[in-house]
């Protein structure tokens, strides 16, 4: 069956329908891994987002029980150069295509993915619209109208978040409490694997709740859409800074700057992909890493108290920091990898260490906080 | 870090000859080398016995050492130059071999020069076997359950704890070599025993089978820093049991989950880590495909064939990131030449999948061997890129130049269901083929799938393929099915036989051919690199790249440095050579990367077509544009739609180039330099003999024929012996000297079969003195830069005998002949370019033998022994400038103090069942040359440098000759015995020797087992075996020399070769002084040189 996709720009382009049917909207990105759909597919983050992936041969090794990274895929849209029927892999249990129709998820193939992704890079994140209704020149004009129209949830994070609190490795020595802005399984693997009872918590909790469950450290998950937009969540987050331990990953990083006074700024196209080269400012060593965000933090805008730890080798932009006296310490890139390199997984490691330490010895109070 | 700036001088070891596991792939990543040594103002010295390489070209090194890659022969360059490196791991196995050579020797420490990159520590923890297990269990790296042995006792051991199959694989030996799998204890003892003998150490690992696991491969690369990168991941479509090298790849890995391909990548972090590697490193993976079990199969801490792949797959320079990183610099620090704003730290992401095909020899060597095991037997390899995998598949098989350009590619017609199903356990380089076949007749996959191991995946891509064709064949043609059968990679050609239309209706379906970039990045960043591959019903980005460089051609790295700055608008397009195989080696690569380096000298900008991944050629820094298509005329005029160049070179390209030459011209392609007409002129062979009368030049009488009743007519009038051979061939395929009926019959029953619309051809054989030249010829003026003369008498093919030059045994009268020759058949044919002419000189007279209207395989040894740039002058004269006003003259140049002998080199020891007797078809794989300033030195290191050991010993030699050959031996045989060899020899050669006084031991013909004991044990120096005719694997001399050729004993077929190489002991025995210089040195002494 045709599909039609639509750009702001105007591009429209026709593909094959092999998901969902009906028409979505959405901010359209690409991601340049060459392994790991089931793990983009199903991260939260691209709540909001049409995907296109830029590698062209798509779901050959069908999806297993193994490697979501949330419960359902909370994107609007899958943009592929060719998916796989006949899937091959002793795991898997279904085939794309199977898959994205059981969860309401348009798919498109067929597409000159390559184009798309030039237009992206030239054009920026743009919106788009994807449709598997007939589209001819009577009804284009409405569906141009719609694109123009749309605007994006901004609490996107709250349709992702969980909606109450609850608890993950029951046994685990160190007590993490997680804010879960729509955390990938694989940052609450990476944690419990290493010794942690994670209790994760809805977006809006609000710092009393935290506070008061007497946790080691708190972690701020990832999740999707503009930081800037995430007011409740920065109200809870300021109440914490000094109080405990806080360590970010992506969202969670972007919250953390903009909490300590820093701005974040909308990148042209984004990050997303499995590739990119991040240096540590501190000992100069180059790992690669899974990536996937649309918003940086501005170096310039570093307050006195943030340290930056991090920089991406392409682009130069800021991908960590820290904050020694607060205990604070964050990156923009995804150490739990899913899907991607695992380079960056020994951050999981120091930053557990500190957990431990920070264990034997609170926080400074509040008084010594106030002098800062 | 960045450079370490008290490396002021470094040498570069090349890999040596071409030979089946170490081909043109270390010409590629030398050349990377040397250039990013150059770019840091270091000074580079070369060494490499190779003339046919780029890499040995005077403008690539600042010194070009063209020596043997001995100990002794480094060490005396190493005295000299004193370097203050050594780059070793760019010299393939050879080199790094010779590197922990020189430390062992002391050498290095000697003269204080460090092993740039990883050092010898590592070289050997990757490289013994010992060491290796040893450090992965310490890593806690999965290894299979193996065992190093140095005798079969201590591996019947290992059989008889864990049973069949083992896999038996020898240490340090290159491309596997002497290894192989043994299912029962017969094979087993063979193999074991064949491997200890050819492993330099004397070790062998047994190791538990474990075929049927996917087989993985990561190309890593780690700096001083730590930081570790995996450029590019690929996939053998066959699982283990096969060699990486004669697998069928693609890149990247298809039916891995992210799981798995971080788990391998992990893992091969880790090894590259503990192994400390700096630059480039390949690390070999089998992965169950049941459980996410995984073993390590191999390390290779170097630069290798799969880096060639990957560079090209990925767009990623490997080579010359490792020289960098050699140097001092971190992966942080180097610059994506790519992107220009990125760095090389980061992996590349790839938008298109690519798939690599091997090239085996056995179209040529109709008897060999052709199932496919641990011992690699490819020649060469093809790659395609495409935006599917079926694309790009079905773009590779086009690219083997076959008969057949399909995924159906051997008609399996005669074969019932029942046979085919058994015939799929075959592990041959049919295999594939046999599963479309098996497809097409509609065989369950998960059948195949159980038979073959492959992974239904790729079963199931090739199904789509095999019913696409189907439904061609049963529906009629519409627009949709058109397009589809594009996308997968159909070419117009195939659709219209299949569905039964002519080429010409195709074309109103408008769909044509468009090109994308190779970028490094998926589309993430803006590049602009000059590197395409063609796909269907996308966007072009052909104009896009146009307009932004327009005017501005100088991005090719080769225009730089040709100082090309005012480019004219038009462009000239080279056809390269495509997959290497036996008669159509590296040389004709190396032709076509001067050729596009001329043209851009010329004003013009130059666009490559190719292939062949390994080679220089196909680097998108030679040329203004890249193109790495089939080389098959729809592909190429493809490019000419989008290029409209000025015109086309086809004389660079081998007869790969040459054969396509008819189909562009038809299609309004204007070829440049000598004329179609005239190529036509010397390959018919009617228009040429009248030719040859017409200008009163004597040749062999022949005849070309169609058929049995007109081959014995033929053969009546000329007299036996003839020789028969197909026309429009490639190296000789197919040739041979027939002496009666009998054989010509069976022959040509045989031949008829393949020749098509091509007669067969019967010529006089004369056996002479061989003699060639090459010409280039402006249509007035003849350059001939110089004459060889072949050592072996005609008969032997001349890619495969020694030649001499300048050449000795020539009077003046026959050079001024051979001369006057070429000087009138390049006028009458109108040569404009480059030309090959053989000659055979008999009782004072000189027949032609043999017209080639192209670049020839001695291209680049006469290029580099007479100093004259023979590419250019012909790519200058084929653009409009006079021979005469080149500055070399015309007719035959000078001679120098300088003396060479080419030396071929053979790779018979990979491929079983292959006759190693010299003949009128083209066995060898590659060559050296041995320079000096006497013959008889030249002759010694050419046999040095071919891998000829020499010692006072003297030992055992095997003398068996044939009828004909017994009386020109004599001579030999009575050398032989007074230099102090003890002569064996079978029972008639034994009578004749008695007859005429020299001594000699009978031994019984079938006492094969016993010789075979003999030079297991060393104990025979050579073997001197001239064949019976009538090609029988059953003959006793067949075995003879086949064993031979196992356990690396020097088996001589030809009475000349053993004489020379007999003259090369002697000047051993006088203990003569090798000189040791570089090539430009050897040439500047005229006369009166230093002995």
């Amino acid at each position: 069956m045709l599909a039609t996709l639509i750009l702001e720009d105007g591009t429209v382009l026709k593909g094959e329908s092999f998901g969902a049917q009906g028409t979505s909207v959405g901010e359209i990105v690409f991601n340049t891994s060459m392994v790991g759909y089931q793990e983009i597919l199903t991260d939260p983050s691209y709540a909001n987002q049409i995907i296109v992936m830029t590698y062209p041969e798509i779901g050959n090794y069908g999806l297993n029980d193994d490697d979501f990274e949330s419960e359902k895929p909370r994107c609007k849209g899958f943009i592929v150069k060719n998916s796989c029927e006949n899937d091959s892999h002793y795991k898997s249990r279904q085939n794309i295509s199977t898959y994205l129709k059981n969860n309401g998820i348009i798919g498109i193939e067929g597409v000159d993915t390559r184009l798309l992704t030039k237009k992206i890079r030239e054009f920026g994140v743009m919106n788009c619209l994807i449709t598997t209704e007939n589209t001819d020149d009577n009804n284009f004009s409405e569906k141009l109208a719609q694109l123009k129209g749309y605007m994006p949830n901004k609490d996107v994070v709250l349709e992702v978040t969980p909606e109450k609190s609850y608890v993950i490795n029951e046994s685990g020595d160190i007590n993490l409490a997680m804010i879960d802005y729509g955390c990938k399984t694989g940052i609450t693997d990476s944690l419990a694997k290493r010794g942690c009872k994670i209790t994760l918590f809805p977006a809006n909790t609000d710092a009393e709740t935290i506070l008061g469950g007497n946790f080691d450290s708190v972690f701020l998950s990832n999740g999707p859409g503009d930081p800037a937009d995430c007011k409740i969540e920065l109200q809870t987050i300021e109440k914490l800074i000094g109080k405990t331990p806080i360590f970010g990953i992506c969202l969670g990083y972007q919250l953390l700057s903009i909490a300590l006074g820093a701005k974040t700024y909308k990148l042209k196209y984004g990050h997303r992909g499995a590739n990119h080269p991040v240096i540590n400012m501190l000992d100069k060593k180059v790992m690669m890493t899974s990536q996937n965000h649309g918003y940086a933090v501005d170096t310039g805008s570093l307050t006195q108290i943030m340290e930056q730890t991090y920089k991406n080798l392409n682009d130069d932009t800021m991908e960590g920091f820290r904050s020694e006296s607060l205990k604070i310490e964050a990156v923009q890139f995804h150490p739990e990898a899913n899907p991607g390199p695992t380079d960056a997984a020994v951050i999981f490691d120091d930053w557990i260490e500190k957990m431990r330490e920070y264990k034997k010895a609170p926080v400074r109070k509040a008084e010594e906080m106030a002098s800062l | 870090m960045g450079k370490d700036l008290s490396i002021k001088k470094v040498l570069v070891i090349g890999s040596g000859p071409i030979v089946i596991g170490q081909a043109a792939e270390f010409d590629y990543a030398g050349v990377q080398a040397c250039r990013a040594l150059k770019e840091e103002n270091i000074e580079v010295v070369l060494v490499n016995s190779n003339p046919a390489t780029i890499m040995t070209d005077e403008d690539i090194a600042d010194k070009v050492y063209l020596e043997p890659l001995t100990l002794e022969s480094l060490a005396a360059i190493i005295k000299k130059e004193r370097p203050n490196g050594v780059i070793a791991s760019l010299g393939g196995q050879t080199g790094l071999n010779l590197a922990c050579e020189l430390d062992k020797a002391g050498v290095l420490a000697e003269y204080n020069v460090r092993l740039l990159g990883t050092n010898i520590e590592s070289i050997k923890k990757a490289e013994d076997r010992e060491m290796f297990k040893n450090l992965m269990n310490e890593i806690g790296e999965p290894i299979p359950d193996s065992e190093i042995v140095s005798s079969y006792e201590d591996a019947k051991k290992f059989s008889d704890k864990i049973g069949f199959p083992i896999i038996i694989r020898p240490a340090f030996t290159l491309g596997g070599s002497g290894g192989g799998i043994a299912k029962n204890e017969a094979e087993y003892e063979e193999i074991v025993h064949s491997g200890l003998q050819q492993s330099p150490i004397n070790q062998v690992l047994v190791e538990k089978s474990i075929a049927g696991f996917k087989e993985v491969e990561y190309e890593v690369m780690r700096d001083a820093n730590d930081t570790c990168i995996i450029i590019c991941n690929m996939e053998n479509i066959d699982p283990i049991g096969i060699h990486t090298g004669d697998s069928f790849v693609v890149a990247p890995s298809q039916t891995l989950t992210n799981n798995e391909y971080q788990m391998l990548r992990t893992s091969a972090i880790k090894i590259i880590r503990a192994l400390k590697i700096e630059g480039g490193c390949n690390v070999q993976y089998a992965l169950d495909t049941k459980t996410n079990q995984y073993y390590v199969i191999e390390v290779n801490p170097r630069v290798s064939r799969s880096s060639a792949l990957a560079s090209k797959a990925t767009g990623y320079p490997i080579a010359k990131v490792t020289t960098k990183i050699a140097v001092g610099y971190e992966l942080s620090e180097i610059k994506n030449a790519i992107t220009g704003k990125t760095v090389a730290a980061f992996e590349p992401a790839l938008d298109y999948v690519v798939v690599k095909i091997p090239k085996w020899p056995f179209d040529k060597f109709a008897s060999g061997d052709r199932m496919l095991g641990t011992k690699m037997k490819a020649t060469g390899e093809v790659m395609a890129i495409g935006r599917t995998f079926k694309n790009s598949f079905k773009k590779a098989v086009a690219s083997l130049e076959d008969k057949h350009t399909g995924i159906l590619h051997y008609k399996f017609e005669n074969l019932s269901d029942e046979d085919l199903l058994q015939d799929l356990h075959i592990q041959d380089d049919r295999r594939i083929f046999r599963v479309s076949e098996a497809l097409k007749r509609n065989f369950d996959v998960q059948k195949i799938r159980e038979i073959t191991k492959i992974d239904p995946w790729f079963i199931n891509q090739i199904k789509d393929i095999v019913e696409l064709e189907t439904a061609l064949e049963k529906t009629p043609l519409n627009e949709e099915l058109y397009k589809k059968a594009k996308d997968f990679g159909y070419l117009d050609s195939e659709i219209a036989d299949i569905s039964k239309v002519s080429e010409e209706e195709l074309k109103k379906y408008d769909y044509p051919a468009v090109f994308r970039i190779v970028d490094t990045c998926a589309g993430e960043f803006h590049a602009s690199t000059p590197y395409f591959y063609s796909t269907y019903g996308e966007a072009c980005e052909l104009e896009e790249f146009k307009k932004e460089h327009k005017g501005n051609a100088d991005i090719a790295g080769a225009s730089r440095e040709c100082g090309a700055n005012d480019t004219k608008k038009e462009n000239i397009l080279v056809l390269g050579s495509g997959p290497i195989r036996i008669g159509q080696g590296i040389e004709f690569d190396y032709c076509s990367v001067h050729a596009a380096r001329a043209i851009l000298e010329n004003g013009y900008e130059s666009v490559m077509v190719n292939s062949n991944p390994e080679t220089l050629s196909t680097d998108f820094d030679i040329a203004s544009r890249l193109y790495f298509e089939p080389m098959n005329a729809e592909n190429v005029m493809n490019i000419v739609k989008k290029e409209k160049p000025y015109g086309v070179m086809v004389q660079f390209g081998g007869q790969t180039a040459i054969n396509l030459a008819p189909k562009l011209a038809k299609q309004g392609v204007k070829i440049l330099g000598t004329s179609l007409e005239s190529i036509d002129a010397v390959e018919d062979r009617k228009v040429f003999e009248k030719l040859l009368s017409e200008l009163k030049i004597p040749q062999p009488k022949g005849r070309g024929v169609k058929s049995t009743a007109e081959a014995l007519s033929a053969t009546k009038e000329l007299g036996y012996p003839v020789l028969v051979r197909p026309s429009y061939v490639i190296g000789g395929r197919g040739m041979q000297v027939v002496y009666n009926d009998d054989e010509l019959l069976t022959y040509i029953n045989e031949a008829l079969k393949f020749s098509g619309e091509h007669p067969v051809l019967i010529d006089q054989y004369i056996e002479g003195l061989e003699v060639e030249l090459d010409a280039i010829s402006d249509g007035k003026d003849v350059l001939i830069p110089g004459i060889c003369e072949h050592i072996e008498r005609a008969g032997v093919h001349s890619g495969d005998s020694m030649s001499i030059y300048p050449s000795r045994s020539i009077t003046k009268r026959q050079e001024k002949k051979l001369v006057e020759y070429a000087k009138k058949i390049a006028k009458k044919v109108n040569i404009i370019g480059l030309m090959n002419i053989q000659f055979i000189i008999k009782d004072d007279t000189v027949y032609v033998i043999e017209v080639n209207p192209r670049a020839s395989r001695t291209v680049p040894i006469m290029s580099k022994v007479t100093g004259i740039p023979m590419t250019k002058i012909a790519i200058n004269a084929i653009l409009g400038k006079s021979v005469k006003s080149q500055g070399y003259g015309t007719g035959l140049y000078k001679t120098t103090k300088l003396v060479c002998v080419k030396m071929p080199v053979f790779s018979f020891q990979k491929l079983n069942r292959i006759d190693p007797a010299l003949a009128p078809e083209m066995k060898s794989t590659g060559e050296v040359l041995g320079v000096d300033y006497s013959y008889k030195k030249a002759l010694l290191k050419a046999f040095i440098a071919g891998g000829y050991k020499f010692n006072r010993r003297k030992q055992r030699v095997l003398v068996s000759l044939n009828d004909h050959y017994k009386k020109p031996a004599l001579k030999i045989v009575k050398k032989l015995y007074s230099q102090g060899f003890f002569i064996m020899a079978t029972w008639g050669t034994h009578k004749f020797l008695e007859k005429n006084g020299v001594p000699s031991k009978m031994i019984e013909k079938f006492m094969v087992d016993k010789l075979q004991k003999r030079m297991k044990e060393g104990r025979l120096s050579f073997v001197l075996n001239t064949p019976t005719l009538g090609k029988n694997s059953q003959t006793s001399g067949f075995q003879i020399r086949t064993i031979a050729e196992m356990y690396g004993i020097p088996c001589f077929t030809c009475v000349d070769t053993a004489k020379a190489y007999l003259n090369a002991v002697k000047t051993y025995d006088k203990g003569a002084k090798l000189n040791s210089e570089t090539i430009t040195n050897y040439r500047k002494k005229k006369f009166l040189g230093i002995f």
